[in-house]
């Protein structure tokens, strides 16, 4: 029989190089999607092997990873892909916002504001922000070409019409660098100010659609609006019942089935430090919340 | 009173070791070896090698025993090995007409240079269950023959050498082949590209697709010119000594479907082709394939696009299980964050209606 045998961070080098040609291109062409050959790779489509592909790409020896689904470093996809790159790679991973180098995430920007030097990779399944509106890429591809826009100004309109208000919550489309229209990931509306002006370099990976697009540090990140409808962020209106910060996004986390709810950081990482300075909420911490593992070591 | 709502990593690893229990089923139970596999159940390794893109039974046969017989996870188990290994190149054209034919059939015509040959095939068994297989059952051996010597030219050349069916487009010999695999897509795609495609697609996908052009659909009066089955051997053109050498053989299936025919005023009319290819016995794959891709290839042949068989995008976007099994099954992931965005959005908009229209709160349990 054949037995495998794998290369660092599994990929072969061929198709590494391949995939730093597309994020290159995308670093020079700020919110345009670039095309790449994607590989199938061992975990399934659409949870997340846009994002490995990059990440395998970029990783290099010396850095130290930190994964991330729904902001929470111990959902079990994000257990999976730290996993995954400890044992392909043996990098060292951390749960430590400002220690990792490169940060793999799914749904969420890490509330820690990110600095020079950290790449931040997003987990993205539909790249294209006007798919729901033209289902063609043919289509969908001069529409970018022309910076033909207007259709999706007219659905936030339309939404205005309908709801009084812009009626999409997350994946929030936004303008980058003045010229693409991107879509975020299905981030929620709350981290679009995130992405403007961040010192980190943001690349967005979608395997089952062949696209990587990027954000380089520093570039400016509009969210859509209208003058008189400016984008507004979206948080509940509580402070998190473990850590009682106000400026964090909050998970509701249902508690029993007379309506009883909590509100807590969807960002496991800040929470918690938080709390280990000394801040609390109007809860201890949880009394069975499994504690992420010993993430410090290497080779996990 | 906070209750975890998040999946730890012993969790996943005893999710797992479940999963590892289950496949083995009850242990009083003899354990399923790789050869009873690739050699009983032919059929399942030759379809996860097809979709799979990846000839080789015993990894197939691995694959379905991994995947406790499910099709589509052992066809990815099969795509994420072969996505890792290194390409020398691409092989010579194999040569179908050559193929060692174990069965082939022409429904256009009565009887073909070469002769109507039946091989191993379910056709014409009436589908009783067969209580003698349930245990035991030792098969007669098969009826032999002198193996006859002449050729079995291929249905569709001999139409081609009247010029009754339009030829088939022969790439440059130097032409680089295209491999969907390692450039991303674009459309319009090519022909070479859609047969990729659709030969890595679901089988099921293939066979409704398929199916929809016969009631109308984007219909194209087909007939299955000639389905083969086969051993066919593969060459590689090595540069170091200039030659082709064999690397061996494999089965293939093929169909040649024969469908309306096309013409104008400086065109004589003639036959379209439909054309279907697949690793091992895989008549139902190789006929849908054939269908459909006489279908995409209206825009070519000038015929309006007016159903989704014809609909290179919606088609070629939508055929490969693995893509559409990931993306339909991720929604088992967690979606908190985002749901919680839409929820907050939602509780607004009530609110709103609320006062717009000077009515009792609507019901929800207190905070």
């Amino acid at each position: 029989m054949n037995a495998p045998a794998y290369n660092f961070a599994y990929l072969d080098e061929q198709t590494k190089r391949m995939i730093r040609r597309a994020i290159l291109k995308a670093i020079a062409i700020p919110g345009y999607q670039v095309p790449f050959a994607s590989r199938e790779m061992p975990m399934p489509y659409g949870w997340g092997t846009g994002g490995v592909q990059v990440t395998a790409a970029i990783l290099g020896p010396d850095d130290k990873l930190k994964v991330i689904d729904q902001g929470s470093d111990d959902t079990t996809n994000a257990i999976s892909i730290r996993k995954f790159f400890a044992k392909t790679a043996g990098v060292a991973t951390t749960t430590a916002t400002e220690d990792a180098t490169v940060i793999q995430t799914r749904h969420r920007i890490p509330e820690t504001t990110l600095g020079a030097g950290q790449v931040l990779v997003y987990q993205v399944p539909i790249p294209e922000p006007l798919r729901y509106l033209e289902p063609r890429e043919t289509e969908t591809r001069r529409m970018h070409a022309l910076a033909e826009y207007g259709l999706m100004h007219v659905k936030l309109y339309e939404d205005i019409a309908r709801f009084g208000h812009i009626a999409t919550a997350y994946a929030y489309p936004v303008k980058v660098n003045a010229r693409y229209v991107m879509d975020p990931s299905p981030t929620p509306k709350f981290d679009n100010p995130k992405m403007d002006n961040c010192a980190a370099l943001q690349l967005f990976g979608a395997g089952r659609e062949k696209r990587i697009y990027a954000i380089p540090p520093y570039t400016q990140v509009v969210s859509l609006d209208f003058e008189d409808h400016p984008f507004e962020p979206y948080r509940y209106n509580a402070p998190c019942a473990l850590c009682g910060a106000d400026n964090s996004y909050l998970d509701e986390i249902v508690t029993d089935d007379k309506g009883g709810r909590m509100f807590v950081c969807s960002d496991t990482d800040f929470c918690e430090g938080r709390q280990a300075d000394g801040h609390h909420g109007s809860l201890s911490a949880a009394p069975y919340k499994e504690k992420a593992q010993q993430q410090e070591t290497s080779n996990g | 009173m906070y209750v975890a709502v998040k999946g730890g990593e012993r969790a996943i690893e005893n999710a797992h070791r479940l999963l590892a229990h289950a496949r083995r089923g009850d242990r009083n139970v003899p354990e399923v070896t790789l050869g009873q596999i690739s050699e009983q159940l032919g059929l399942a390794v030759d379809r996860v090698m097809s979709e799979g893109s990846l000839y080789d039974r015993e990894l197939a046969a691995l694959a379905i025993k991994q995947a406790r017989g499910d099709m589509i996870e052992a066809i990815f188990l099969v795509r994420a090995f072969r996505a890792t290994l290194p390409r020398f190149g691409a092989s010579e054209p194999v040569d179908t007409g050559a193929m060692r034919v174990e069965r082939r059939v022409s429904s256009t015509f009565k009887d073909i240079p070469g002769g109507q040959i039946l091989g191993p095939t379910f056709d014409y068994t009436h589908r009783l269950l067969d209580p003698q297989l349930a245990e035991g059952f030792v098969p007669e051996e098969p009826a032999t023959a002198e193996v006859a010597t002449t050729a079995t030219p291929r249905v569709t050349d001999i139409l081609g050498r009247d010029g009754l069916i339009e030829p088939s487009p022969q790439a440059a010999p130097d032409a680089p082949v295209g491999d969907l695999t390692r450039e991303p897509l674009n459309f319009p795609a090519d022909r070479d590209l859609r047969l990729q495609n659709l030969a890595r697609g679901d089988e099921g996908f293939l066979l409704a697709m398929g199916y929809s052009t016969q009631r109308g659909y984007g219909r194209n009066h087909p007939f299955a010119g000639e389905i083969r089955f086969g051993e066919v051997d593969v060459e590689f053109f090595a540069e170091d000594v200039g030659f082709a050498v064999p690397l061996g053989s494999i089965e293939l299936t093929e169909c040649q479907m024969v469908n309306q025919f096309k013409g104008s005023a400086t065109e004589a009319p003639c036959f379209t082709r439909g054309y279907g290819l697949a690793f091992g016995q895989s008549e139902r794959k190789t006929m849908s394939m054939a269908l459909v891709d006489r279908a995409l290839r209206a825009r070519e042949l000038g015929e309006e696009v007016r159903a989704p068989a014809q609909d290179e995008e919606f088609v070629m976007s939508h055929s490969d299980n693995v893509q559409a099994t990931g993306f339909v099954e991720h929604l088992k992931l967690p979606h908190y964050v985002d749901f919680q965005s839409e929820l907050g959005l939602l509780r607004k908009l009530r609110q709103e209606f609320v006062e717009a229209n000077d009515v009792e709160p609507l019901q929800e349990a207190a905070e």
